[in-house]
Formats: C-alpha cells, structure tokens, sequence
C-alpha cells in the first residue's frame, strides 16, 4: 500500500515534469565546462568544440585525414605556389542573416594569424591578403610555403574559425564577446549558465554542403532543433543519467566504469577520439637538462604497461613506438628504442646524474594519474629520486610555467594528454616543437629539429614529407623532448536510439539524430 | 546592524588576498594547455592581473562602493547574474530540506523525550546517530539506485526550475532534499529530544499535570513553545548553511546552485565570483543570524532588544 502510494506521489509529480515541447533536444555531458566563447584566445578544447557547433571553416580534415574544402567552393593556385584564390560557397549567411563575405574570412584570418603558432607561420610567409569581391579571397605568399590548406583546415586548437569582420576585429588582448557564427548551431546565450549549461540551436540560416559527413568535413546537417550541454562534474551521476535516459551522450565515460554499462541493452560505448599520453621534462633545469637522463627514460618507459594503466581493453588503447599518431600519414617507428631497463640504468649511469631530487608533479584528477604514478615508481627502480607532488590541475598548470630550481617551487617532469590533431606532423606538433623560449612548457631547445621543421613546410610532396618527419624523429629520439607513453582513446557512452553519431576526433553533433 | 560592517570589511580582505596567495591564476586557465608562457602574460596583462595588489584591491573596493560585484573573467558574465541564476535551486534545496527536516524531527524529538528511556527513545536515537555519522553520499547514491534507477520514480539527477511548474520543481528536488535532511533531522531530533526533556522536568509543567492537561496539550502548548529557543537557532544555522552551498549533495544531484558555483570560482581561480560568492554567503549568515535572534522575542517573553 504503502509502495502504491510512493508510486502515484511519484508518478503524478512525473507527469508533471514532462516538458511540452516537442521540438528534439540532444542532451550531451561534455568532458569538461565552456569556460570562455573567444576560439582565438586558448587552446583549451571545450572553446574548440563550442567554435565547431556554431562556426564554420574554410577547409575541413575529413576521416583520412586529407584537407577538403568547407565554406570555400573551388579554389586555385598559381604553378609557382606563390598566389592562392579561394572562392566561397553562395549563400552562405551568419546567424544573424548576413552574408558571409570575403571581408569577413580576410579578418578572421588576419586575426587567428596573430594568435595561433601555424596562423603565426602563415602571416609571416604572407605578402597580402585580399577580399578581391565578395566572395573571392586572394593569398599571396612571400614564398612557396607548402601548409596552406593545412594551416587553413587545421583541426583541433587554434582552429581558423570564420567569424564576421566586426567580431573578428577585435584586438587580439580582448576575448570576443558575440558569438555569432555560420555553423549549424547558433548559441543561446542567454541559456548560457557557465558551470550549469550551454545551449545551442539548429541555425536556420545554415547551408550545409551536398557530401556525406567525413571527419571535420562534408555535409554539416544539423539533424536536431537544440543541443544542451549539460555540465554534470560527477562522473558517477552522469553514468546514473545515461543509464536512465537523462542524456544521450557522456562523452569521457572513465574506463572503469565501462563494465557498469555493460548489462544496459539501451546504451553503447564507443571510442572518439585519441590523445597522446606525454611525459614531458624540464629542460631548463637540472637534471632533465640532460639528454642522456631524457634519454634512459625514453628506454624506460614501456607503452605496452602504461596504456594498461589506463584501461585493460586493447579497443581503448594502442602501443605506438612513434612521437606521431599511429594513423598520421607522418607515422614512422624509425629509430624507436625497445622499452629496456638494462640499458636505461646504462644511461643514467653515463649520465652523470648525481642524486638530485625529480620533481614529478600529479594532477590527481587527470586520466594520466595512474601513469604518473607508475612512472614515479619505475624511475625510483632505476635510481632515480622521485619527488612524486600530487596537485589539482591549476596547481600543476602555475607550477609548470616556472623555471625556478626544484628546491624553489620548480618541476622537473609532467604528464598530459594532448589530442591526437595536435600530434600528427612536425610543424603542428605541440611537443615535438624545441624553439627554446617559445615553446611549450618543458623549453627543449635544438636547432636541427627546429630546421627540419622549418624545411616541411617548404615541401610539396607528401613523400618528401615523410621523409622530413622520419628525420625529425630520428633527431628527437636523440634530443628526447618528450616521451610518448602510448596512444589512448577517449570513450563516448550513448543511447543506442541516436543515429548519425560522428567520431571525428573532435566531438561534433552535427548529423547525430534520434531513430525513428 | 553596523556591527556587522567590520565582518564584512574582514572577509572581504581575507578572501581577497587568500586567492591571491593560492597558486594558480585565471590566465592560466583561460589560456588553455597549449599555451606559452608569453601568451599566459598577454591574457595577465589583459585582466589586469600583472597590476599591484593594492591597485587591484583599490579598484575592487571601489566596485564594491558602487554595488558592483564585478564580472566573471572566464564568462564576460556579472557575477550577480551568476548568482541570481544559481540561487534559486539552492534556496529551493534548503527549503525542501529544512521542511522536510522539521518534518521529521519535531515528531520524532518530541516522541524520544516524551518516551524517553523507553523503545521509542532509543529507536529514535539510533535513528538519529545513523543519519548523522552516514555521508551525505553514501545516502545520496543509495536513493538514486533504489528510487531513480531502480523504480524509475524519480529523475536520477538535474534541477527543473519553478518556471517549468511547482510539481516538476519538487520532482526533481525530493531525492537530493531527503538525502540532505536526513543528516538535519538526525541533528534536529536530538536537540528537540534535549531541550524537551529540560522543560519537562520544570515545576510549571508538573503544575499543568496537576491541573488535569491533557499530555498532548501540555507537550505541544507548554513545553515545545518554551524549548524552541534552540531548536530555531539549529533551525536557523542549518538554514544558513544550506544556503552556503551543499556542494556535496549538489554535485552529486547536478543541481546547479550556488556550491557548485563556488567549487567551479575556485577551480579555476575566477577571483571576482569568488569573492561576490563570500560576499553572499556571510551576507547571508549575517542576515540569518538576526532573524533568529529577532525571532527569539516571539517565543521568550524575557527576551527584549
């Protein structure tokens, strides 16, 4: 009796709650929180893929991998490489209804090339560029500089958005505050509650292209009237969600708790994107400003231990001996160490090192904690003294800015999880870069590499580049900027009734609709 | 009401400087990972973090004056909207609670003194003991497996605002708000318990047994009226936590209020919401204190102001 009566409080208290609308909501729980909506001022990729639903891009990275036209319909380049015309597509409008100009694609260029390190590349090769009429843009080059179409379609953080000329010229030391765009969702801003939910809309003004979906590329149908992102921080009620039809998607479901989800015939998982678990070192400090010590390490690291730390399921993890993506084009094991610990004590012998402590800072919310934790230890077994410091990801982020010795508040070592568009080649590649000050945290410094990649981007042909990126890795397994720790990817839980589901390295939702 | 300003004036400066010796800083959150160090400075230049404490103590003060909490680094958002948007699912929350709490405990309090010694007695106590020493989360999770995933009865998390209706509103509340008053009641239910049983030994209370009052009458007229001075100040110190924030029952019901907010300020350094958000909540204990004490009049006569 008492069981009834909960059911009908329940059940009339339910009824209540079902909202009239029938438009179609897709409920996603991102990875993370929208923390700001400028694409050009971080790298941080919840902004990349808020600037995926509501704007649009010049070119494309479809599944393979190859660059494909987007918002531009043909474009042509002179023999000598030097001249690039880009025409856009007609019609294209922004969520405001005007219409996407030349205008707006010049000063969106103009100002993702003062921001971004490949926009940086391509504004330095630049002699001018040109809106020639509405819909033609013209580029001129000092010289034949080959990433043209891959600077323009570069994937992941900064990605080229095209944003209208009046946003777009805002100074490059104040974050947008508009976030219209000529994507397939529109944002509702007023909906936005960071930290709560942001909202986005199918944008009627969109004119999606003819092609099936591929990748970043291809036809961009928005197959629902609204997208909600739901920030839900516990990952345990965002599991509870899905399981009870809450949300459709958990994107970033823990390994662990995959089996959980295993017994519910009205959920999958899949995976959807990778990343590049990386330890990275300081070198501007003792005792990783040593490279025969970066070097044992490099020999001590095995891949095959440490993915398994991640996750025990071969689906969700792959070994790969390589500083790139193992299904980059640039993949090469050339030169690559077999994990050895003989030869590891070998090194740090030769090395020198005399006992120093290892500051090895822990973000004990990251997925790579139980990495770090094993790296800790294998060090410690080869001799090494290991100051494992455990931190929250802020605390970690300060700290790995400094350059101040160990005893002063500085790091010696830390891992991340870079994805794999930020992994692919030598130029984009965020921590094979060893440009000294400029580059990332760690500041490996070596003018061969730096040469290499200057010389890739000079080269035409595909060939010529693997060579180039073989080359690279050759190098750098003799600099060690960075160990690679393996190749993880990331794992999306759903319900079984969306169709259309993308895995594009990015999490896009574009063509994800609910069967009939 | 002016003694209050010097606590105002203290937490403000506390928490200001606090942030700033807590390592970590909003650019570099905002900058992302990939981010150099000359772009972390840009983004620092840009917020005027790189400015002397005092300059940005000065500006903030001067904000404050002007009734200005300031605008959310990361969102561009003012921090009253921020709050203005996470303040009714938290008042929502404590409300629940609280009546449910009150609910539970005047009932269960009154019936152990009553009885006290007795069955009753110490199954309300042993009550009382387990609501208090289980974690809120434990609770938590055990009601969403057996009431959401289990029966369906109930959504498993998320807050629907009062705008979608009452009855929806209190769907979604009813789970996280048991969870929450269980450790309330368990607190409440002891002090109704002990005030009780202080009143119940006093002479006026032997005098209306003598008169013949019905049991009933001399609990609820006599005795309970003249015990509530501690039980509303329970009442009110719960009240005013709970609208602190209950991070915990909020994170773990993904209901966005204002300890979720707070949690997420100081995740990521945002200074102004944080410092609105400290603002808010000793506001709050300031303002809840005096309603209490205020409210003291009514049920001791010898109490004036």
């Amino acid at each position: 009796m008492k069981r009834s009566l909960g059911m009908i409080v329940a059940a009339a208290l339910a009824v209540a709650a079902v909202p009239a609308s029938a438009q179609t909501t897709l409920k996603v729980r991102p990875f993370g929180d929208l923390k700001t909506i400028d694409p050009m001022t971080t790298s941080d990729y919840m902004v990349r893929n808020h600037g995926y639903m509501i704007y649009d891009t010049l070119f494309a990275q479809d599944d393979k991998g190859a660059i494909k036209p987007q918002m531009v319909q043909s474009f042509t380049t002179t023999p000598d490489g030097l001249t690039w015309t880009f025409v856009l597509r007609d019609n294209l409008k922004f969520h405001d209804g005007a219409a996407v100009t030349a205008a707006d694609v010049v000063a969106s260029l103009k100002r993702w090339g003062q921001l971004d390190g490949l926009g940086q590349q391509l504004t330095a090769h630049t002699a001018a560029l040109e809106a020639v009429d509405a819909r033609t843009v013209k580029l001129t080059l000092k010289d034949r500089w080959g990433l043209v179409l891959e600077a323009l379609g570069k994937p992941s953080s900064m990605v080229p958005f095209i944003m209208p000329e009046r946003i777009a010229k805002t100074p490059t030391n104040e974050a947008i505050k508009d976030p219209i765009g000529s994507g397939p969702f529109m944002m509702k801003r007023d909906e936005w509650s960071p930290g709560s939910k942001v909202v986005y809309v199918k944008a009627p003004t969109y004119l999606p292209r003819q092609e099936p979906p591929s990748g970043l590329a291809g036809g961009k149908v928005a197959n629902v009237d609204r997208v909600e992102w739901t920030i839900i921080p516990d990952q345990q009620t965002a599991l509870n969600a899905l399981q009870a039809g809450e949300i459709d998607i958990f994107e970033e479901v823990p390994p662990d708790m995959m089996p959980l989800l295993k017994g519910n015939a009205k959920v999958g998982v899949t995976r959807f994107a990778a990343l590049q678990a990386v330890l990275r070192f300081n070198q501007a400090i003792p005792p990783f400003n040593n490279a025969k010590l970066r070097q044992a390490i490099l020999h001590l690291v095995d891949q095959e231990q440490m993915v398994r730390a991640y996750v025990d399921d071969p689906a969700f993890y792959t070994n790969c001996p390589s500083f790139y993506m193992c299904d980059s084009p640039y993949f090469t094991d050339a030169g690559w160490p077999k994990p050895d610990v003989a030869r590891a004590k070998q090194l740090v012998k030769e090395s020198g090192y005399d006992g120093s402590p290892i500051a090895l800072l822990d973000a004990t919310e990251s997925i790579l904690h139980s990495q770090t934790l094993l790296v800790a230890q294998a060090m410690r077994d080869i001799g090494l003294k290991v100051d494992h410091q455990a931190m929250d990801w802020p605390t970690l982020s300060t700290r790995r800015a400094s350059k101040n010795p160990v005893a002063q508040g500085g790091w010696s070592a830390f891992m991340s999880g870079p994805a794999a568009p930020d992994m692919y080649e030598p130029v984009g590649h965020l921590a094979l870069r060893s440009n000294c000050e400029k580059a990332w945290f760690g500041w490996p410094c070596d003018e061969a590499i730096e040469k290499l990649r200057a010389d890739f981007t000079m080269i035409p042909d595909l060939e010529g580049r693997k060579a180039n990126a073989r080359a690279v890795q050759l190098r750098a397994i003799e600099t060690v900027p960075y160990v690679p720790a393996g190749q993880l990817y990331l794992v999306r839980g759903y319900r079984k009734d969306l169709t259309g589901l993308l895995s594009a390295g990015v999490p896009v939702y574009w063509s994800v609709g609910r069967g009939k | 009401m002016l003694s209050t300003v010097p606590v105002f004036i203290f937490v403000a400066l506390f928490v200001f400087f606090l942030l700033r010796i807590t390592p970590g800083d909003p650019a570099i959150m905002i900058a992302g990972d990939q981010a150099s160090s000359a772009q972390i400075e840009t983004i620092r230049e840009q917020l005027g973090l790189n400015r002397p404490l005092l300059d940005q103590l000065l500006a903030w003060a001067g904000q404050l004056l002007r009734g200005d909490l300031g605008r959310s680094v990361f969102s561009d958002i003012p921090v009253t909207r921020l709050i203005g948007q996470r303040l009714e699912p938290t008042a929502m929350l404590a409300l629940v609670a609280i009546v449910l709490a009150i609910a539970i405990a005047l009932p269960l309090g009154t019936l152990a003194a009553v009885r006290a010694g007795g069955v009753a007695d110490r199954i309300v106590m042993a009550f009382a003991v387990l609501g208090f020493s289980s974690p809120v989360f434990v609770i938590a999770f055990l009601l969403v497996y057996l009431f959401a995933l289990t029966l369906g009865w109930f959504p498993t998390q998320g807050y629907v605002p009062l705008s979608q209706g009452v009855l929806a509103c209190l769907h979604s509340l009813i789970l996280p708000g048991v969870a929450l008053a269980l450790l309330y009641a368990s607190l409440l239910a002891r002090v109704t318990r002990a005030s009780l049983l202080e009143v119940l030994s006093e002479d006026y209370i032997r005098t209306a047994n003598a008169k013949g009052l019905t049991p009933a009458r001399i609990t609820i007229r006599h005795a309970l009226s003249n015990a509530a001075v501690p039980i509303v100040t329970v009442i009110g110190i719960g009240m005013a936590a709970l609208l602190g924030g209950v991070v915990v029952t909020e994170t773990v019901f993904n209901i966005p209020g204002l300890g979720r907010l707070a949690t997420d300020a100081i995740q990521r350094r945002d200074y102004p919401v944080v410092q609105g958000l400290i603002l808010v909540f000793s506001s709050v204990y300031v303002v809840i204190n005096l309603l209490v004490d205020l409210s003291y009049v009514l049920f001791d006569p010898r109490v004036r102001y």
